[in-house]
C-alpha cells in the first residue's frame, strides 16, 4: 500500500484523515453516497483507536494505508500499544433503547459493520491492525 | 462546527454548519444539553451546511431524543443533504427521528 500517512492520537486528527481517504479515493470517481460511506466508517474505527486504544495520547501514532485492489477498497490502520482496541465482543445495539436511555455514543461500530464488506482486527502483543475492505463496483 | 441560532414564537431553529465528528461534536451537545431548550414548543434542526456526520453527532441526537420528547418539544430536521440523510438510513435512526424535506414543512409540524 503505497497511499499512506501517520497521524498522532488527536481528535483533531480525524479530518486529517477523513480528507486523506476521500483524495485518495477522488481517481475512482465514486458516487458522493459511497465516498461518504467509506471515509464514515475509517473515521469510527480511527476516533476508536485514538480516543479509547490510546486514550487520546498525542505521543501514540497511528499509520494509515489505502489501496484499491481488483476494484476493493482496502484501508489499514496501524498502531504499537499495549492496549488494543478490538471489539471482538461486538452485540448490534438497540437503538430504541438507546434513545430511551439517552445513551450518547456506542452506534459507531455498529456504522462501520454496516458499511464495510470485511472488517478485521488483530493483535500481536503490543501490534495491532485494522483492516476494512469495501467493494467498489 | 457553526452553529447559528434564530428563536422565534416558541420554536428555536438551529443552523449547523460545518462536520459533525468526535472532535466537534461537544459543541452541538453543551447547545441541546441547555435546561432553557426545553422552554420552545420546537426546535428545528437546519442540516443544509452540515457536510458530514459521524457517530458522535448522531449519538447527540439520540442521547437528547427522549428529553426533548419527556418535555413535549418537538425535535424535527430539515435541509439535510442526501449523503447526511444516508446515514440517518444506514441505521434506521430516520424512522425514530422526524426529518421532512424543506424548513416550510418542518414549520408545519
Amino acid at each position: 500500500m503505497e497511499h499512506a500517512i501517520r497521524i498522532s492520537c488527536t481528535r483533531r486528527n480525524l479530518k486529517v484523515v477523513r480528507d486523506f481517504v476521500s483524495d485518495f479515493l477522488l481517481r475512482y470517481h465514486l458516487t458522493d453516497l459511497l465516498v461518504n460511506q467509506i471515509v464514515l466508517a475509517v473515521d469510527e474505527v480511527v476516533a476508536n483507536l485514538i480516543i479509547h486504544g490510546n486514550s487520546e495520547d498525542e505521543s501514540q501514532f497511528l499509520d494509515v494505508r489505502v489501496d484499491v485492489v481488483n476494484q476493493e477498497f482496502g484501508i489499514e490502520i496501524e498502531d504499537t500499544n499495549l492496549t488494543s482496541y478490538s471489539p471482538t465482543s461486538y452485540h448490534e445495539p438497540d437503538l430504541q433503547e438507546y434513545v430511551r436511555i439517552g445513551k450518547k455514543g456506542g452506534v459507531g461500530m455498529m456504522l462501520v459493520n454496516r458499511i464495510m464488506d470485511r472488517v478485521e482486527f488483530t493483535t500481536h502483543g503490543s501490534h495491532n491492525l485494522c483492516r476494512l475492505y469495501k467493494k467498489l463496483r | 462546527m457553526k452553529i447559528t441560532q434564530q428563536a422565534t414564537d416558541n420554536t428555536l431553529t438551529l443552523s449547523l454548519d460545518g462536520e459533525l465528528d468526535a472532535s466537534s461534536s461537544v459543541v452541538l451537545d453543551t447547545e441541546l444539553s441547555k435546561a432553557e431548550i426545553l422552554n420552545n414548543q420546537k426546535v428545528l434542526i437546519d442540516c443544509r451546511q452540515l457536510n458530514y456526520i459521524s457517530s458522535a453527532g448522531l449519538g447527540v441526537f439520540i442521547s437528547h431524543l427522549q428529553r426533548f420528547q419527556d418535555a413535549g418539544v418537538k425535535l424535527v430536521f430539515f435541509n439535510m443533504q442526501e449523503k447526511v440523510h444516508n446515514v440517518f438510513e444506514i441505521l434506521g435512526l430516520d424512522s425514530l427521528m422526524t426529518i421532512v424535506p424543506s424548513e416550510a414543512e418542518a414549520t408545519a409540524i
